[in-house]
């Protein structure tokens, strides 16, 4: 037997290891020709109560509404009124300013840590905006857009990204990770991928108590490895649950292109499909066919017809965070090369070409934005930037670990105050 | 194992060997090269760690120089990444996977606790898993709760897993090199907050890069320290101090500002433990303190006081004392207060010092 193997081999094929390459590197030109992007509005738009399967043909190809000449096609334009529209914009350029501004003060030594989302917008913005305000969003890290769309204080964001004394989250969280129970809006983790699991027990949830709330998820591309995605489809598949998945497909996972995840074999959007899934590939920089999406996989929740999975085509235009320099592993071209433009551009020109806005309304809107942010911050600065005293009392680093404080972490407790104490004599 | 310089073989050439001064990251990049030239079985892998050389850099240059099926990206799954690499091992690999932060362990955990450790007992030694997790564990860098824990008693705790942690660049390389050689599983924990220097506890003084101090006098090429010995890094006669990682220099510093006469041992590996070393010196002390930074209840600091109460309690003059983390997740602005840095390692001293 075992001599039997020995021989088996002798002409047999020698095997090699493929290991996934990113198609530029620093110093490269950047080339997206191998992307297949198709026509504005040439995509079908089966009936929301359709077969998961009815909508493998969508896994493939990308749904897009807004066309080059800034008009809205086919049968996926949700045909927003402009008043929705330029809420979308405001908000999208409102996140932006936002992001701007948070960056600086990372920069400037007010926070550790921050993560900006920019191109990324409308895949929060416009998906939150095809929601309705009591469903329930699982973010990742990069959705900051979903608090704004439901107009959340930016004060109280800054208070977070600045761990102060007024951090409704009492300074315990690295900045970004917020938590809204009011908004909707689910407590953030640092690990990846832990909130699709979530998602679906909260949409089980629901549908056990027979509500008509439904809830959605987001996640990278990159996230989609982790084995808790898996579990989230299955459950998804198997309870028919009330949820929807975005898979936010922003190409990079800190230095590591999509191929890492899987995209050189299939696209993400197929994915749900093995389980029974119906799913959805979105171009996501045009807001318009990302509401569309967003609100057919609502819709089709919301009638009992199950889960959906969305892939969002986009791109990561900065770094993953102010602790990345994506100059190190990716080309700097590859950001104007980009062909699916920017969200804020595209539906600015869309609202401008249908007569709905001006170039002057949207310089007048960024600077009221900017001001409105700059207000924010500095009422927020009052309450202390990290590191500088003004945080939390050490005894909240011992409350909310159990509902009742044990004995040990009473000790505990009076041990930190008891240090202060040696460390700030009064 | 011919031509190996062992550190405790064959001191005089190890102190003959030409050396450099590098920091932590550069000592296991060090290790690590000096392994994949080695060991064609070595392989490399986990998130960005390839092209780009890891977010900390620890395997910077890797993939170039060795080639990408020896060092190599992998997708975004720690249960993926520690099961390929018990796949690697049954082939007869010997994978050095990397987990970004130890905070991100837990979806490998399964394959590592019920798989990679116990391979070698449940196939009677027919499949072994001689894996190497490095993984960067500990505060101090205002990571919060999720870049700053210290979870080495869980795996203390695993039969059949070996636990390593070394706190200044010569170790770093001489452990890492040992455990990338163990033809067991060994999870090697780097303490981040000290991978670029030494830390004193004093978060709000400046950092003095690790180039300055003597310990990151690192030999060229391969030299291995064996895993399961313990570095006495003061002798002194008041009391034993057992620390690791970045507690070691911690507690250094504070003795020393005490003035405090005490015998600081660092225990490099927390399983296997070298407890000859430590009831030498606690018989030699009488008095025992025990400082982590990881949380109290069930830490690493338990076995030890466990262990010490068991073998020396005649020798003991005062109860063992710990020093440690509270028993919170790790805050974010409060890491400071969180941290068990000289205010409270001092008040345990001088409890000691007034037994
Ligand atoms: C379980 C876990 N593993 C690893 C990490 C470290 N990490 C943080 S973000 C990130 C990349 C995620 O990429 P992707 O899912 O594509 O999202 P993006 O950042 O592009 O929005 C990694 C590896 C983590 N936070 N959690």
């Amino acid at each position: 037997m075992v001599k039997q193997a020995e021989q088996a081999g002798i002409n047999r094929p020698r095997l090699s290891l493929h290991v996934p390459e990113p198609r530029g590197r620093p110093g490269d030109t950047a080339n997206f020709s191998y992307l297949d992007i198709p026509e504005a509005g040439d995509q079908p738009r089966p009936d929301e109560s359709c077969e998961p399967k009815e909508t493998f043909p969508l896994c493939d190809t990308i749904i897009r509404v807004l066309g080059d000449d800034n008009q809205a096609h086919g049968a996926w334009d949700p045909q927003l009124s402009p008043d929705k529209m330029r809420a979308i914009l405001r908000d999208m350029a409102l996140v932006r300013a936002f992001d701007d501004r948070m960056y600086r003060g990372q920069r400037q030594g007010k926070t550790s840590f921050y993560m900006k989302c920019i191109g990324e917008e409308a895949t929060s913005v416009a998906a939150t905006h095809a929601l309705d305000f009591d469903d329930m969003t699982f973010p990742s890290y990069r959705q900051q857009g979903i608090l704004i769309a439901r107009d959340y204080p930016l004060v109280d964001m800054v208070n977070q990204i600045y761990s102060n004394r007024a951090d409704k989250l009492k300074g315990r969280q690295l900045p970004i990770l917020y938590s809204s129970r009011e908004y909707g809006f689910f407590t953030v983790s640092g690990n990846l991928t832990t909130q699709l699991p979530q998602a679906v027990g909260w949409a089980m949830a629901s549908a056990i108590r027979n509500d008509s709330r439904i809830s959605a998820s987001w996640t990278g591309e990159g996230s989609t490895a982790e084995g808790d995605f898996h579990s989230a489809l299955t459950f998804a598949a198997v309870y028919n649950a009330p949820t929807i998945f975005n898979i936010v497909n922003n190409q990079w996972a800190i230095s590591s292109f999509s191929g890492f995840a899987g995209s050189e074999r299939a696209t993400f959007a197929a994915r749900a499909i093995g389980y029974g899934v119906a799913g959805l590939r979105v171009d996501g920089n045009d807001p318009l066919a990302v509401y569309a999406a967003e609100r057919w996989a609502a819709d089709r929740a919301r009638s009992n017809h199950g889960p959906t999975l969305i892939e969002h085509f986009t791109y990561r235009a900065e770094g993953h965070s102010t602790s990345d320099d994506p100059s190190a592993y990716r080309s700097a071209r590859e950001r104007e090369e980009w062909p699916l433009g920017d969200p804020v551009t595209r539906l600015k020109d869309h609202l401008i070409a249908i007569g709905e806005w001006s170039e002057e309304q949207q310089e007048a809107m960024d600077k009221e934005l900017a001001e409105q942010v700059r207000t924010a911050t500095k009422q927020a600065e009052k309450n202390g930037i990290l590191g500088h005293g003004l945080h939390h009392p050490f005894h909240t680093m011992f409350e909310d670990v159990f509902e009742e404080l044990p004995w040990h972490l009473r000790e505990q407790s009076e041990a930190a105050l008891r240090e202060r104490k040696l460390k700030w004599p009064e | 194992m011919a031509g190996m310089i062992h550190e405790e073989d064959d001191p005089v050439t190890l102190a003959d060997a030409p050396t450099r001064r590098l920091n932590m990251i550069e000592a296991i990049n060090d290790a690590l090269d000096i392994m994949l030239t080695r060991d064609p079985d070595v392989v490399i892998m986990g998130q960005d760690v390839g092209y780009f050389g890891g977010v900390f850099r620890a395997t910077a240059g890797l993939q170039e120089k060795h080639g990408k099926t020896r060092v190599f990206d992998t997708p975004i799954s720690e249960c993926g990444i520690i099961g390929a690499a018990v796949g690697m091992g049954a082939y007869g690999l010997r994978p050095v996977p990397e987990i970004q932060f130890a905070d991100y362990i837990y979806p490998g955990l399964d394959q590592l606790v019920s798989e990679a450790a116990r391979l070698r007992y449940r196939s009677a030694a027919e499949f072994t898993s001689p894996m190497t997790v490095r993984t960067p564990f500990g505060g101090g860098i205002f990571g919060g709760q999720t870049h700053s824990q210290s979870p080495e008693a869980l795996f203390a705790h695993v039969s059949g897993l070996k636990t390593v942690v070394p706190s200044t660049p010569y170790d770093a390389k001489g452990l890492l090199i040992a455990a990338i050689e163990d033809n067991d599983p060994v999870i090697f924990f780097e303490p981040k907050r000290i991978y670029n220097g030494p830390f004193d506890g004093y978060y709000d003084r400046p950092n003095t890069p690790w180039k300055s101090y003597d310990a990151s006098e690192v030999p060229e090429g391969y030299y291995s320290i064996p895993l399961g010995k313990a570095r006495i890094v003061r002798e002194g006669e008041a009391m034993t101090v057992l620390a690791y990682g970045t507690m070691v220099h911690v507690v250094e510093s504070v003795c020393r500002e005490k003035g405090v006469n005490a015998e600081v041992i660092d225990l490099r590996t927390l399983v296997p433990l070298d407890i000859e070393a430590i009831e030498k010196s606690v018989r030699k002390t009488g008095k025992c303190l025990i400082v982590h930074e990881a949380t109290r209840t069930a830490g690493f600091g338990a076995e030890l006081s466990a262990l010490v109460q068991e073998r020396c309690f005649y020798h003991l003059e005062a109860p063992v004392q710990r020093v440690t983390g509270f028993d919170t997740p790790y805050p974010h602005s409060l890491e400071w207060a969180f941290f068990p840095g000289p205010i409270r390692i001092g008040e345990a001293i001088d409890t000691l010092m007034s037994e």
